[in-house]
């Protein structure tokens, strides 16, 4: 852990702020915090994550009055809750590697295409001839890979990422279809098959490597320099240069981590639907944006968590569950999940406005 | 730094090294070489009068191009026919990414005066003015599967019949449930804001409806594997218990067989539509819940080839008594189960 890259992000994040509001001071300065700790700006991903876990509380209690069946059941409740972590995998561990890029003050707008493009590399006649082990190999090497491809487009490039990676979106998707030729790549590779059929200890596989993606992303961003210089890039990018990181190399490292998350989505999909395709992944990068950002990612960098986007994610599965299983149309769902974002974008843009007005006196 | 020059380029090159063999690898991953299936089933020729080489025509032909198994099953038939014939010159268009495009690519093909069109549109309605300024160029134009709003947009329409494709499902099912009136069915749909997965449905439902049955559980997927697994997870949990599933579309059917296998559910019997290759490879080993399918042949696009010619050469169909082609050619959905999936097997398109 160090401290520059944290000071860097609080002094060059928001400068006129930094003596009422520090924006990533973790231990709360006494007396100076709005209403203590608790209304303090230390404390906010925290209020904001419990405001999530009250979504999904409140998601379980819809599904309580409406299938009492399932959501009361000890036993179907269970299956029910494995099914939608199971279905939260592949998109969680796209969000995690796209909570990355956002907090650097990026965006990532090609990792459908990407999953995509490694799904049918990683599942072509040749490839499964090789085995398992190269699939796997192939669909990590070519989600780093072509991440890499986007860092290097906005590093050394100099292009915005929203463009070099919306160019990768388009081509990757093309690409994808030129390899597969527009067919669906059935796996007939058994070992692949089954990683989505296996449970450790009642848990399925899947689920517990979306959890150790989680956690791992968790520590590279709270506890390792690499995670404080991507906060401090994304508050400011120029300070961030100036204190010592070397930004153009970091941005390449950013998205080839977030390619490396669509080579793991790629594989998870794969297992799943026992294919390849070049329609897998079809409108990620909105899912997984959507997702960071009512788990708290700033589009405009510097700010965002794990544990928020994990969140995020889940309350999209769980509704798209919730849905299903009250045999509702996929409209009210798309609905649904567009008053979700709304309602967690205007909660922050009325704090950023509340953390703009001085503090009031003997508060 | 501790290391000296030389240590550090020695690891370079291990790392080059590493990195260029496996880039090999992953070139050498990208093939996808199949051997080489028959589909002798799906284009055909007429024997006599009809088959003899006439004049030659031209035939402009587009159509959208998907990920999807059956879209591009038309557009290889329609090739295949095409090749078949020693007096056809067959000319393809891009279809482009919508309507629009669509439209614009048909003007051009307009300018380059063949003798028919044979025509997929990306929408009905939206290319039913495009129909009509080739006829009106006098150019006839036979309408694939998606219907114009207008017949005089067309010499000619083949197409499928999705309401007697969910009809036949509806039967098959009904037919094995009779009487069981509390029967748990559930439906996977296709795109649901498209008229041909409204019109399944329906002929589902008046179906079901004729032995007292009704859709108990209905879910909408979007004609992708990925989806018709996503979904099928969450429809297995919303009922404990199915007697028969109908599924809409064998291409996200894949999706759909993965996740029962994955649920190690199978206490009901399962129906497909459109018949692909793979559906019924698994209806003839048995190995899954899939029992049968119904057809929604792309085949036609093969006969749309061949009637395409006719017209164009100023032909009738050598068994009928009217010396041209009729108006309106609607294909029957088959039933395939295990019994006569032999016969349907070189039919089969890959998804």
């Amino acid at each position: 852990m160090t401290e520059p890259g944290n000071a860097v992000a609080e002094a060059g994040g928001t400068p006129p702020h930094t003596t009422t509001a520090p924006a990533d001071a973790r231990p709360p300065r006494p007396g100076k915090a709005r209403g203590g700790w608790w209304g303090g700006d230390a404390s906010e991903p925290v209020r904001r994550n419990l405001g999530l876990v009250g979504v999904l509380v409140l998601l379980y209690l819809i599904g309580v009055f409406s299938r009492p069946d399932i959501f009361a059941s000890g036993a179907r409740l269970w299956s029910n809750e494995l099914t939608v972590l199971t279905q939260a995998a592949s998109i969680g561990v796209i969000t995690i590697g796209m909570t990355f890029v956002m907090i650097s003050g990026g965006i990532d707008l090609s990792v459908g295409a990407l999953l995509a493009l490694a799904s049918v590399w990683s599942t072509t006649v040749a490839t499964q001839s090789y085995g398992p082990g190269v699939m796997i190999f192939t669909a990590l090497a070519v989600g780093t890979v072509a991440g890499a491809v986007n860092g290097i487009l906005i590093a050394y490039g100099r292009m915005v990422p929203f463009i070099a990676t919306m160019a990768l979106m388009v081509a990757a998707r093309g690409l994808s279809q030129k390899i597969s030729g527009k067919l669906t790549q059935i796996s007939k590779v058994d070992t692949i098959n089954k990683i989505a059929e296996t449970k450790v200890l009642g848990i399925p596989l899947l689920v517990i490597i979306f959890g150790a993606v989680a956690a791992a992303g968790w520590i590279l961003l709270n506890r390792t320099t690499f995670g404080r210089r991507t906060v401090a890039i994304g508050g400011n990018p120029e300070a961030a240069r100036l204190a010592g990181i070397n930004l153009r190399r970091h941005q390449v490292l950013l998205y080839a981590l977030s390619g490396l998350c669509c080579g793991i989505a790629a594989i998870m999909v794969t297992s799943l639907s026992n294919a390849g395709s070049s329609d897998h992944g079809n409108l990620y990068e909105l899912q997984a944006i959507a997702a960071a950002i009512i788990g708290g990612t700033s589009l405009a960098g510097g700010r965002g968590t794990i544990v928020g986007s994990v969140l995020g994610v889940l309350v999209f599965t769980q509704i798209t569950n919730l849905f299903i299983v009250n045999n509702l149309q996929l409209e009210f769902q798309l609905i649904a999940q567009g008053a979700i974002i709304v309602g967690a974008v205007l909660i922050q843009q009325f704090r950023v406005a509340a953390l703009r007005r001085p503090a009031p006196p003997g508060a | 730094m501790s290391r000296t020059p030389g240590d550090l380029s020695r690891r370079r090159l291990l790392m080059g090294g590493a990195a260029l063999s496996a880039g090999t690898l992953l070139a050498a991953c990208t093939s996808n070489a199949e051997p080489k299936t028959s589909d002798a089933g799906q284009t055909k020729t007429g024997s006599g009068d009809n088959a003899a080489p006439g004049k030659t025509v031209t035939i402009g032909f587009s159509a959208p191009s998907a990920d999807h198994g059956w879209i591009r099953a038309i557009t290889d038939n329609a090739k295949k026919q095409a090749a078949l014939y020693s007096d056809v010159k067959f000319t393809q268009v891009d279809a482009g990414k919508d309507a629009p495009a669509q439209v614009a690519a048909l003007q051009t093909l307009i300018q380059q005066k063949p003798d028919a069109i044979v025509l997929l549109p990306q929408d009905g309605a939206q290319l039913t003015a495009a129909g009509k300024a080739a006829m009106q160029a006098g150019i006839p134009v036979i309408n694939l599967d998606r219907e114009f709003s207008d017949a005089g947009a067309s010499r000619l329409l083949i197409k499928g019949d999705n309401y007697g494709m969910g009809y036949a499902a509806g039967l098959y099912i009904g037919n094995k449930l009779k009487g069981k009136s509390d029967a748990v069915i559930a439906e996977i749909a296709g795109i649901d804001s498209l008229p041909l997965t409204q019109d399944r449905s329906k002929g589902f439902k008046d179906a079901l409806a004729t032995f007292n049955l009704r859709v108990t559980n209905r879910v909408a997927a979007q004609f992708t594997v990925q989806s018709g697994q996503d979904v099928t997870a969450n429809l297995l949990q919303a009922a404990s218990k199915i007697d028969a599933i109908w599924n809409h579309d064998d291409d996200q059917g894949v999706g759909v067989l993965a996740a029962i296998k994955q649920a190690s559910r199978k206490e009901f019997f399962m129906v497909g539509g459109a018949g692909s290759l793979d559906v019924m490879e698994h209806i003839k080993a048995g190995d899954t819940p899939l029992e049968a399918t119904v057809t929604y042949p792309p085949s036609m696009a093969s006969s749309a080839i061949a009637l395409a010619r006719l017209i164009a050469q100023g032909k009738g169909l050598s068994d009928l008594v009217e010396l041209q082609v009729p108006k309106q050619i609607v294909l029957a959905s088959e039933t395939i189960t295990k019994e006569n999936v032999d016969k349907y097997l070189p039919l089969g398109f890959r998804s």
